[in-house]
């Protein structure tokens, strides 16, 4: 996956304008260019709401069994139907989004800042330290990202906090070498010259001078890698490695009952997935279009 | 050309090695005794000479650079230890379930080339209309998919068509059956495994397509072929196909890590008994050696196509050779 880098400094007033009311602007101008974007963003943002409002909208609670309605079809008192416990499958879905969110959120924005950091001060520190960096990212690199996961969860166990452990490592080594390579452009700028003429400390470079400037590619990156991890955590509880029964994943709503009942109650099986597919599906077009308005040089294409 | 070829070689061996030397920290990280966890599972209390044998067994007694050393070596010539679970060693266990995951791996490859570069053409050339945006749709559908999800529908569905159409509810056989035994078997085995991950695979790889030939498209030679007036047919096959494969090609080999992850799930929705099946069931049963076995296993694999990628692409790029 390699995002060409803006270099030019204009488009950052895109992504970081000053206060709300431009903000606003910005947001409503990426809606008129990128209709399919903000679509995806609207996505985004549904899933968002149903996982913070997750308490009052959904309504049943995601862990009551109900053995009097198990593997239920579709109704207007379940909506989705309920699964093999009876437990109702709109409400677990709602609060599978909360988990799917956490876990897409924290992992994309701790690997993705750590990613930043040891990026830019890699290419800023350049020489010796850099070569050492990139050694390290090139092996860290070379476990495809599932299976470090699963390593990981091999070591710490099961459960919503090593999964999140499991899914952020990987991430960071690939956001560290694309940043890399956008701040090695940077560091020649006149601007990082002046700053140490001045005397400031290589913390403050690189925090307040480089980090800012590479957010474009960062931010890009950031929506790719929320898609990713909600993705991984999916996998992982489905393989019954990720998010422990009774906390509602969709991922884990897939495992052992959907195939199971598949030909007799197929919404066990396709309602989760679809949830599934949607928030990535989302949070990938919101990605691709945030890619299209931020880079000048992709406009066209 | 051979020195870069010399260099990109030797690159290799430091990225093995550091792995390998990450995989041995991960599995020493551990927390608590392995052979405790091992022995504990029967809820018995632990006789300390049962635990030294069983330290003794795995090597774990030997000071930490001996057993580094000994774990590399053994990677070397495929002696990786006797799996902690089965009691078997783990280069059989590993040779048993290889054939069925490397057929569906070159499967869905196949299913991924013949997806993604005919529609990733298409909707280059056809930009910004509706069949653009459909492929793209498509694409992007590919990506946000989970695999095991996909593999679920496809049963569903495949039951559902074949209760319709005969009668009776048809599902793929579960067991391998070698390709030249009976091909129909395995055939029918293979293929909805195959075409579960290669949709995820062309996902990624006709968006490559998609952008490369655009790219191309707007190269100066493109327009001096217009310009001869040559049939758009060949413009397209002879010029610009042929130069916007390269990042393709590329694309192709990293996404070699999607195909590993995709077949660790896939395996588990079809239940084949494939490495990736191996690999959870691995993990779940805490068994160390053979974790530790297939995850630098995969490590090497993915290192070695990632390097058959560059050396291929410096041969189709000369650009690459002479820079």
């Amino acid at each position: 996956m390699s995002i060409t880098v803006p270099t030019d400094t204009a488009v950052l007033a895109e992504v970081a304008p000053q206060g709300m009311h431009k903000f606003l602007r910005a947001t409503l101008e990426f809606c008129r260019r990128q209709p399919f974007g903000a679509f995806g963003m609207a996505l985004v943002m549904f899933m968002a709401v149903l996982g913070l409002t997750a308490d009052w909208i959904a309504p049943y609670s995601p862990t009551a069994n109900d053995f009097d309605a198990m593997t239920q079809a579709p109704s207007w008192a379940h909506w989705l139907g309920t699964d093999q416990f009876g437990r109702d499958m709109l409400s677990r879905i709602i609060f599978g989004a909360r988990t799917a969110l956490i876990v897409g959120l924290t992992c994309s924005f701790v690997g993705g800042f750590s990613g930043l950091v040891l990026g830019v001060a890699s290419a800023y520190f350049g020489g010796r330290i850099d070569l050492a960096f990139q050694r390290v990212f090139d092996i860290m690199m070379a476990f495809p990202l599932i299976i470090m996961a699963l390593a990981v969860v091999a070591i710490f166990g099961t459960g919503v906090h090593n999964v999140i452990v499991a899914i952020t490592i990987p991430l960071i080594p690939r956001c560290a070498r694309v940043v890399r390579s956008s701040a090695l452009a940077i560091r020649e700028v006149a601007y990082v010259d002046a700053a140490r003429a001045c005397g400031y400390g290589h913390a403050r470079i690189i925090l307040r001078h480089m980090v800012p400037n590479v957010m474009a590619p960062f931010l890009i990156m950031l929506t790719a890698f929320i898609g990713q991890a909600i993705l991984a955590e999916a996998s992982l509880s489905y393989l019954g490695l990720g998010v422990q029964e009774p906390v509602a994943a969709w991922g884990l709503m897939l495992q052992g009952g959907a195939e199971e009942y598949a030909s007799t109650a197929p919404w066990i099986a396709i309602f989760p997935g679809l949830a599934i597919m949607l928030t990535v599906f989302g949070f990938s077009i919101f990605g691709d279009a945030l890619r299209d308005a931020l880079d000048p040089k992709l406009r066209d294409r | 050309m051979y020195r870069y070829i010399a260099k990109r070689i030797l690159l290799v061996i430091p990225t093995l090695l550091g792995a390998a030397v990450l995989v041995f920290a991960l599995m020493r990280l551990i927390p608590g005794d392995i052979c405790m966890i091992r022995l504990g599972s029967g809820g018995t209390t632990f006789d300390p000479r049962a635990i030294a044998a069983c330290h003794h067994e795995i090597g774990l007694d030997r000071p930490l650079i001996v057993q580094f050393f000994s774990f590399v070596w053994g990677f070397c010539h495929l002696d990786f230890g006797i799996s902690m679970w089965s009691g078997k060693p783990v280069s059989v266990e590993i040779a048993a379930r290889l054939p069925i995951s490397l057929e569906i791996a070159l499967l869905a490859t196949v299913v991924a080339i013949c997806i993604a570069i005919p529609l990733g053409t298409l909707s280059a050339l056809k930009q910004n209309t509706w069949i653009d945006v459909v492929v793209r749709t498509f694409a992007i559908g590919g990506i946000a998919t989970p695999a095991f999800w996909l593999g679920i529908i496809s049963i569903l569905l495949v039951l559902d068509v074949s209760t319709a159409i005969t009668g009776t509810p048809w599902m793929p056989p579960i067991d391998y059956v070698p390709i030249w035994r009976d091909p129909v078997r395995n055939l029918e085995m293979a293929m909805l495994p195959a075409l579960t991950v290669g949709y995820r695979y062309a996902a990624v790889s006709m968006r490559m397509t998609r952008s490369a030939m655009l790219e191309v498209m707007r190269e100066d030679y493109i327009r001096t072929a217009r310009a001869k007036g040559l049939l758009q047919k060949i413009i397209i096959n002879r010029h610009a196909l042929k130069n916007a494969l390269l990042p393709v090609v590329t694309v192709i080999g990293i996404e070699f890590a999607f195909l590993i992850g995709g077949l660790v799930v896939t395996e588990q929705v079809f239940n084949l008994n494939g490495v990736g099946r191996l690999f959870v069931q691995a993990v779940q049963n805490q068994d160390y050696t053979l974790t530790q076995a297939l995850v630098m296993l995969t490590v090497t694999i993915f290192v070695l196509t990632n390097l058959a990628v560059d050396l291929a692409y410096a041969w189709l790029d000369p650009r690459i050779r002479f820079a």
